[in-house]
């Protein structure tokens, strides 16, 4: 056999290398020109093409001895060679080529890394292939011989007999005479139908034009980056030198570098076009698979942006094209009678604005769904009922960009794999750029992105902090805001975190100096710095400097990689005076700021907008959903359990739903106004119980668990709400547990409070706080205690004073005025009430308090929220008292 | 000195003063001798770094070679000194004391580190050549510049 082995020699590699590189950019060229090709079957220049490129890759493949490969080209080639003989051009013919184009890729991966061609056999392909021959050899179509072997062939012999998929010398004859010789260049043809895909072509053919790797391109660009800053130091000397004679020189030499660099920039610049060249192909196969008509238009391809940008739009632009086939588009059947035409159409266009592009996927399909867009973002708690009911259509529509945001119901093969527009919008994020959507119902969806030219050099901000100069890419600042106390911008504290109100949103701040331990005196003097508003993706902040520079253009120059590490840094660069200085990297202080941050800041914001009785810090809440889809919350320590159980295994028994739970009948609460249980699926319960007992909420969804402090507005609706607050910026109900409790142990608690004794014992509750009352109060009764609340603690002692008679008294420690303490000596000091069990509630349990509480003498100390603790010490001390 | 036989194999050090230390680096390592300036100090990075300056248009690393050899810090009299090296494409200077002359040694002069020598120093040293009145400790520019800084990422 003849073929040289691949893996001996360097030259062999690079040759190998260079028909890798050859051959893919051959089969991209392949795959749109079939798809063009099969849409315009009559035009035999395309078809001449493909053609070609098909023979030069199987010629390649026998030379170096790659039988899969060529095998695959040959059989591949044999069909179109049917087509060139006049032989239909039909889908599935057209399906089976493209499947083994993708085949050739494949075997080139491997091919690229093992440096051989991988084992197995593709004789499936080669037989749909020779199968498809065999139905479309349709005889001759006359006429379609356009191409004339001019002068005579003599007839050649081989001294041995073909390969398998060798052609014979007459054919590679003809091959060769068949083949346009390019020397002239491609006419600039222009057809309005087709400007894009030939503008393309044009490019690639006329132009001349030699390979050049990446590496010496990104070399060069190093140098120019260096000479346009020892320029710019240059420009800086001479400034403070006013009649130089350098002065004329430095001006020329400062103009060539400027060219040089936009020369240099525009190697790296490709034509978008390059990212669009896979869009054909992945629209043919999804018109395929969805029965679907699209036709995609594509304008401006010939658009250029820098290579490194380009990568990274390649990915989202495809997953927008997919959506809009996927999703947008309707099919024909439903188009008709949207009464559109039955071709869909998706338009690709990129054009340069300023130092940006503009690059667009629009369709005209249906368009966004606002309706669905509106409860998902509801669901996912990404804004009230209210407020979405506010938002316009636009602002709706933005919600597509939320982290982990998928309205589509059912997964598709094509798209909806997870990746949503949430990650399209990260990627864009990354490279600075901006993305916007734009929808109307039934008429068409359109993105238009923005993205900058390079990322080589970039405009940035010059700050000073704790002394040293940082440089803050523009990409990323929002805007500057001078930090003053009584000014117009407030800074405020929230706990240890401060905060800037602008436009009546609060961003958290972070002093520069702090995060990147620079700091000198004191250590939050915010006051009288400036404030960066920086925003990284939806999140916006505020970098606290000391001063601000000017804009400079900056060369963005990498880490040195023992300084990589420092997530703070994205780069540094030297400044036009010759100094080095660190390029801040918003990702970095966003990272910093940490998303706990702009969560308690969302609380926060909320709870500042509406100022009201604050009642405790910190308290774990636990946020549901029952009866309605207004949120509910309940303090997370008078849960025993969360359960989710099976709806099936509900049971009713007499007019009551029970769940059997750890052995026992557990009845059910539900707070849907008609007492409604679900009848299948899965049912979330709050399970509440008091050691002995248990019952459960029905609820329709746990949401969340949020650490909050509590501003409570306390309104007297009854039905098991204590009043409404705001937590995490949305109005909140919170529910009286005490109300539920007695729904459920209705008839237990009759016989347990009936039968023991008469008159059941008195508490006396005293907490400053009403919303505590209002929420023990119906706990204790529901536990079988008469209870008296009153707001103070001399309220309490007059009641006493005045005769009331009460069996323990349970007192809250944090009071204006007279505090929990004092309140217990005053009963321990007076004759009168001496024998009065005191019980303490509060919410900080320290060592200290505990012991200061048995001086006083407390009878017992209890966390605030601990109910069942509460309850277990009132049982205690009741008992104690009644056995005495 | 007694190695002028057949197996003689010189080589050039530039050599170096730090803490009152001699040390050799091999020259074809050393790219040039600057008197660092306009440093600028890079915050949270490792305490062997000092910084980070333009040398000519390129962006050097500094690294004070008294902290990484595990040496008192300097009292601030005359001005340090930089070696410039390079590594894996990337600009490295080497703050020093001050910069001696150029030596030419013999391999076969070289001794294997003494036993006792402070571990962290005996990683970064090639060997000891013994010269008229003190010892002279070839750096392996190599391990010098292989600061970790996976503990500080963490």
């Amino acid at each position: 056999m003849g073929p040289m082995p691949v893996d001996e020699g360097v030259s062999m590699d690079d040759l190998l290398r260079e028909f890798v590189t050859e051959t893919n950019e051959s089969l991209d060229v392949v795959d749109v020109e079939l798809v063009r090709f099969e849409q315009d079957p009559n035009n035999a220049k395309i078809l001449d093409n493909i053609f070609r490129l098909v023979h030069t890759i199987k010629g390649t493949c026998g030379f170096l001895g790659l039988p899969r490969l060529e095998l695959l080209a040959h059989a591949a080639e044999t069909l179109m060679g049917k087509f060139r003989d006049g032989a239909p051009a039909t889908k599935e013919a057209v399906t089976v080529v493209l499947a083994t184009i993708d085949r050739i890729k494949q075997i080139l991966e491997s091919l690229e890394r093992d440096q051989r061609e991988p084992d197995g056999a593709d004789q499936d392909l080669i037989a749909d292939l020779e199968h498809m021959v065999e139905r479309i050899a349709a005889p001759k179509a006359a006429g379609t011989e356009p191409l004339q072997t001019v002068g005579t062939l003599a007839p050649q012999v081989l001294e041995r007999r073909l390969r398998p998929g060798e052609d014979s010398l007459d054919d590679l004859e003809r091959a060769f005479r068949n083949t346009p010789v390019d020397s002239r260049p491609a006419k600039p043809v222009k057809a309005a139908a087709e400007a894009a895909a030939v503008e393309d072509e044009a490019a690639r053919g006329a132009g001349q034009s030699i390979r050049v790797t990446v590496d010496t391109i990104e070399k060069l660009m190093t140098m120019v980056s260096e000479l346009v800053l020892t320029r710019n130091q240059l420009l800086e000397i001479a400034r403070h030198h006013e009649e130089s004679e350098f002065k004329t020189p430095l001006q020329r030499l400062s103009n060539v570098t400027a060219e040089l660099q936009e020369g240099v920039m525009k190697t790296r610049m490709q034509p978008i076009g390059n990212a669009w060249q896979k869009f054909p192909r992945i629209v043919r196969d999804l018109c395929n698979e969805l029965g679907k008509e699209i036709d995609l238009d594509m304008q401006g391809a010939g658009t250029e942006l820098d290579r490194q940008v380009l990568d990274l739009i390649k990915d989202p632009l495809t997953h927008m094209v997919r959506n809009s086939a996927d999703h947008g588009l309707e099919t024909p059947a439903e188009r008709r009678a949207a009464g559109k035409p039955e071709h869909g159409r998706i338009r690709l266009s990129a054009y340069h604005e300023g130092g940006h592009i503009i690059v667009q996927v629009a369709d005209d399909g249906r368009g966004l769904d606002t309706e669905r867009i509106r409860s998902k973002a509801v669901a996912q708690g990404l804004v009230s009922e209210a407020e979405a009911a506010r938002l316009s259509e636009a602002q709706i529509h933005k919600f597509i960009f939320a982290p982990g945001f998928s309205t589509v119901a059912k997964v598709t093969n094509v798209s909806g794999r997870g990746v949503g527009m949430d990650v399209v919008r990260t990627n864009i994020d990354q490279i600075g750029g901006a993305i916007d959507v734009k929808s109307v119902a039934g008429v068409g969806l359109s993105f238009t992105i923005k993205i900058p030219l390079t990322l080589a050099i970039v405009a940035a901000l010059i700050v000073e902090a704790g002394g040293e100069r940082f440089a803050i890419p523009q990409l990323s600042v929002v805007e500057l805001v001078r930090a003053r106390n009584g000014g117009e911008h407030r800074i405020e504290r929230i706990k240890d975190m401060a905060v800037l109100r602008l436009r009546e949103k609060l961003l958290p701040l972070a002093r520069l100096s702090t995060l990147l331990g620079v700091a000198t005196g004191t250590a939050d003097d915010i006051e009288g710095g400036y404030i960066v508003v920086t925003q990284v993706g939806s999140q916006v902040f505020g970098i606290v400097v000391d001063s601000v520079f000017d804009t400079e253009e900056i060369v963005v120059k990498p880490m040195s990689s023992k300084l990589r590490h420092i997530t703070m840094f994205s780069g540094n660069t030297i400044l036009g005076d010759g100094s080095v200085i660190m390029i801040v990297d918003p990702n970095g202080v966003a990272q910093a700021l940490g998303s706990t941050a702009t969560t308690q800041m969302a609380a926060e914001e909320a709870a500042a907008a509406r100022p009201s009785e604050s009642v405790e810090p910190g308290m774990s809440l636990l946020l549901f959903r029952a009866g309605s889809s207004q949120l509910k919350a309940v303090p997370l320590s008078l849960i025993t359990r969360l359960e989710e159980i099976d709806a099936r295994k509900i049971e009713l028994s007499n007019g009551r739903h029970m769940v059997q739970y750890r052995g026992q009948l557990m009845p059910l609460v539900s707070m849907h106004d008609d007492g409604k249980v679900k009848g299948e699926g899965a049912q979330p319960l709050l399970v509440f119980s008091d050691g002995t007992r248990a019952m459960a909420l029905v609820v329709d969804e746990i949401v969340d668990i949020v650490e909050e402090r509590l501003d409570i507005q306390v309104a007297g609706q009854g039905n098991g709400v204590l009043g409404s607050a705001i937590i995490k910026g949305q109005a909140t109900e919170i529910i009286d547990v005490g109300h539920f409790l007695p729904l459920a142990f209705e008839d237990w608690f009759r016989r347990k409070v009936q039968p023991g004794r008469l008159k059941p014992r008195a508490v006396l509750l005293i907490d400053d706080s009403p919303f505590f009352r209002n929420m023990l109060t119906p706990v204790l009764q529901a536990a079988g205690y008469a209870v008296t609340s009153v707001g103070s603690a001399q309220e309490a002692l007059t009641l006493i004073k005045d005769g009331g008679q009460f069996d323990v008294a349970i007192t809250d420690i944090d009071m204006p005025e007279m505090d929990g303490f004092e309140f217990a000596e005053a009963v321990r000091d007076d004759a009168l009430m001496a024998g009065l069990p005191v019980i303490a509630l509060s919410s900080v349990v320290s060592a200290e308090a505990l012991e200061r509480g048995r001086q006083v003498g407390f009878h017992d100390y209890v966390a605030k929220f601990d109910r069942q603790g509460l309850i277990a010490a009132l049982k205690e001390q009741t008992d104690l008292g009644h056995a005495a | 000195m007694n190695g002028e036989n057949a197996t003689r194999r010189m080589r050039e050090y530039v050599t170096a003063v730090i803490g009152g230390q001699l040390f050799g680096l091999p020259i074809l390592r050393v790219q040039d001798v600057f008197m660092p300036e306009r440093l600028t100090r890079v915050p949270l990075a490792p305490p062997e770094i000092s910084g980070v300056l333009n040398l000519r248009g390129r962006i050097v690393t500094l690294i004070d070679m008294r902290c990484r050899l595990g040496m008192p810090a300097r009292a601030g009299d005359a001005p340090p000194m930089a070696i410039g090296v390079e590594s894996r494409g990337e600009s490295f200077g080497l703050l020093i004391d001050s910069v001696g002359e150029v030596l030419e040694l013999d391999d076969a002069g070289r001794e294997p580190n003494p036993i006792n020598l402070d571990p962290r120093l005996a990683r970064m040293s090639l060997g000891i050549h013994r010269l008229d009145g003190q010892l002279l400790m070839l750096l392996d520019v190599e391990r010098v510049l292989d600061i970790g800084t996976t503990a500080i990422a963490a």
